[in-house]
């Protein structure tokens, strides 16, 4: 079936079919690490301690600066997601505060002009770590950064992208790279120069199931996790991709039968 | 080819029917036993194909308008919902955008075969020109649905498309702005965009049913491009076509639910994945791959105008192909030079998407490729006007063969064995 795949894929290439992200693009980033996801196969799923390592990861590292306003509690327990129980998710939701809705007093806002809070439920999406866009990049410098939700997908390979550059801090620029103040030298990302400053450090969490937390295994973690963000239905899809692919090639295999036996029928009139 | 009707309703509710309203009638006489040639090819399958496309399009459609809200503000937002939070959502919207695709590529096979067989011919005029109506609608349905989830590449892409009715000099601007309803794309463009995207699908299959129609008066052209003479070139539809076309369908449909359940982001410009943002562009704004000739045609005349005009052109001038072919002869394989022209016009068509794909200032082994869609261009309307024209008129075809009939079931004709 891969090699079908493989075939149609490249008989579409052939006719023309070439997507527009096949379009020459004059870059000066360097190539993407040649990282490889067990999702990205053909029928691959999910590692699912990959994903609740890498919830960690984004809890405790990217949440920071970066939201992820499509994922709600509740999609943590989603099938063919992280595969945390309803307690654990419930746990971690009600861990956070989120923005409430008016009071029985119609109040959105406390006396001091900040906005109403309440304990977050499964129901709630991840709260965002900043009120909006201009709180966002005072916060860093001018930058935004971007919402996470679909980042995986708003690139070819994203992926090992996203991986390249986690990963890809720490070098030296080269003398015709001037670095601007306040940002960071990062060969994969466009122009060199990238706002966000390194975010993973050896061991700079503990993960809970003990594994160990170098740069390379967290970058690993955190990107499945944006992957299956990105892609919740993923496993699903490609699960009843099989089904539907047998039951065509059977069908096809019967009807094949039917017009070799109509072809023959009138090929004697 | 439609000759008297063998329709012989059974006594009572048929026969009362069949003298109010003969809806069986006419399905007996178009789908059962209408006699078609008996050696159309494979290539012949693509209109039921196409038929089924659209009736997919119309069905996830409708199911995704359920969903989905014409709103600027909303609209990326309800998208992303059907992915993730309604019932099969994500598998009604990647059946719905590969659809597309699908359908552009069977519609291409369908127009390719039709010129390689000279179906648009007389007495079929009036189904090639039918036929070029409905791509017409076809491309400008697909522009309009692919601005509806108001991604960058939506955005940016209805931007240059309504941009080029600017060009039109003195009015242009002010029809911009109409087709806006706004001083740039905006919420009143794309709600008129989904409005549109709803309407435009059914009237392409009102002007489907009058191509089928109009198929059905002189009947299927076929492979030898030769009249059918006698009841024996022919077979009833029902069952020789209806399994063939069935099967070839589901061969179709295989290579369709590749894309959708394993490569479903394939033919999707990952920029859409980015909401509508007016302040950033996107470093290339290229259309869906089955725009990309056009496109390439428009980049490759340095006059905005002209450029628009020669795009346009590109797709009407197809309707002029019956009186532009001069040739006694329909179908290519008795056409031993036109065969040569015809290859290459679809290798130009290939290439001309090829340079729509590649960036403004690219060359391709050195050459660069606004030159080569320049020549790509010209070849394309000279295959149209002064090819088709002169070959017709210097060309000596092979010989035809006396009938379908002699050529498909060997040369012993009426023998009997």
């Amino acid at each position: 079936m891969r090699l079908a795949l493989r075939i149609s894929l490249a008989a579409g290439l052939a006719l023309g079919l070439a997507a527009p992200s096949f379009a020459a693009e004059v870059s000066t980033r360097r190539e993407d690490k040649p990282a490889h996801f067990e999702f990205e196969t053909l029928l691959g799923t999910y590692d699912r301690a990959a994903l609740q390592r890498g919830y960690q990861v984004y809890k405790e590292v990217c949440a920071a600066c970066h939201s992820l306003k499509r994922i709600a509690f509740r999609n943590l327990t989603d099938e063919g997601g992280p595969g945390f129980s309803v307690p654990q998710a419930r746990a971690l939701a009600t861990a956070t505060r989120v923005v409430a809705g008016p009071n029985d007093a119609g109040e959105t806002h406390n006396d001091s002009g900040e906005p109403l809070t309440r304990t977050g439920i499964l129901a709630d999406y991840f709260p965002p770590p900043f009120p909006n866009e201009n709180a966002a990049r005072t916060a860093n410098g001018g930058a935004l950064p971007p919402d996470l939700s679909l980042f995986v997908k708003t690139r070819r390979h994203g992926a090992a992208y996203v991986y390249s550059i986690l990963t890809g801090y720490g070098e030296k620029p080269p003398a015709e790279i001037k670095v601007p103040e306040g940002k960071h030298f990062n060969p994969w990302f466009e122009g060199g120069s990238i706002s966000m400053p390194k975010p993973l450090n050896e061991n700079g969490i503990t993960f809970s199931d003990g594994t160990k937390a170098t740069i390379d295994q967290q970058a690993h973690d955190v990107v499945t996790f944006l992957a299956w963000a990105a892609e919740p239905k993923m496993e699903e899809r490609k699960r009843m991709g099989i089904s539907v692919l047998l039951f065509l090639i059977a069908f096809a295999g019967v009807l094949g039968l039917a017009y070799k036996r109509v072809k023959s029928e009138y090929a004697l009139k | 080819m439609s000759g008297p009707s063998t329709y012989n309703p059974k006594p009572g509710f048929e026969k009362w029917l069949d003298q109010r309203l003969p809806l069986p009638r006419l399905m007996h006489d178009t789908i059962l036993t209408f006699p078609t040639p008996r050696n159309l090819n494979f290539w012949y399958t693509f209109g039921g194909i196409l038929t089924f496309c659209l009736a997919v399009q119309i069905v996830t459609g409708i199911v995704l308008a359920m969903h989905y809200v014409a709103n600027a503000e909303l609209a990326f937002n309800s998208v992303e919902k059907i992915m993730r939070d309604v019932n099969y959502g994500w598998l009604i919207r990647y059946i719905h955008a590969n659809g597309a695709s699908m359908f552009f590529l069977a519609v291409y096979i369908h127009m390719f075969r039709g010129i390689y067989y000279g179906s648009y011919k007389a007495p079929r005029e009036i189904i090639w020109i039918l036929g070029v109506l409905i791509y017409l609608l076809m491309t400008a349905t697909a522009f309009f649905g692919y601005v509806l989830p108001w991604g960058q590449m939506s955005f940016w892409g209805a931007t240059v498309i309504t941009n080029l009715f600017s060009a039109i000099p003195v009015i242009g601007p002010g029809i911009a702005t109409w087709l806006w309803g706004d001083f740039a794309v905006g919420d009143p463009t794309l709600n008129r965009f989904f409005s549109l995207h709803y309407l435009l699908p059914f009237i392409i299959a009102g002007v489907v049913g009058l191509h089928i129609w109009a198929l059905h008066v002189p009947g299927n052209n076929n492979p030898l491009g030769i009249d059918v003479k006698t009841p024996q070139d022919t077979v009833p539809f029902h069952p020789y076509y209806t399994i063939k076309d069935a099967f070839v369908l589901v061969l179709f449909v295989i290579f369709f639910a590749s894309f959708v359940f394993f490569e479903p982001e394939f033919f999707n410009a990952p920029d859409n994945n980015i909401p509508a943002n007016p302040l950033v562009t996107p470093a290339h704004i290229v259309p869906e791959w089955y725009l990309l000739p056009f496109y390439a045609m428009l980049r490759s005349i340095p006059d905005k105008l002209l450029g628009v005009l020669v795009m346009g052109a590109a797709i009407v001038s197809l309707a002029v192909l019956p009186w532009t072919d001069t040739s006694r002869v329909r179908s290519n394989r008795f056409r031993p030079t036109m065969k040569w022209f015809f290859w290459m016009f679809v290798v130009a068509c290939v290439v001309l998407g090829y340079c729509g794909a590649q960036t403004v200032d690219a060359t391709i082994f050195g050459i660069p490729a606004v030159w080569i869609a320049r020549v790509a261009t010209l070849y394309y309307f000279a295959f149209i006007f002064p090819i088709m024209f002169f070959v017709g008129l210097f060309e000596t075809p092979k010989p035809l063969p006396a009938s379908i009939a002699q050529s498909v079931l060997g040369k012993s004709e009426g023998g009997d064995k």
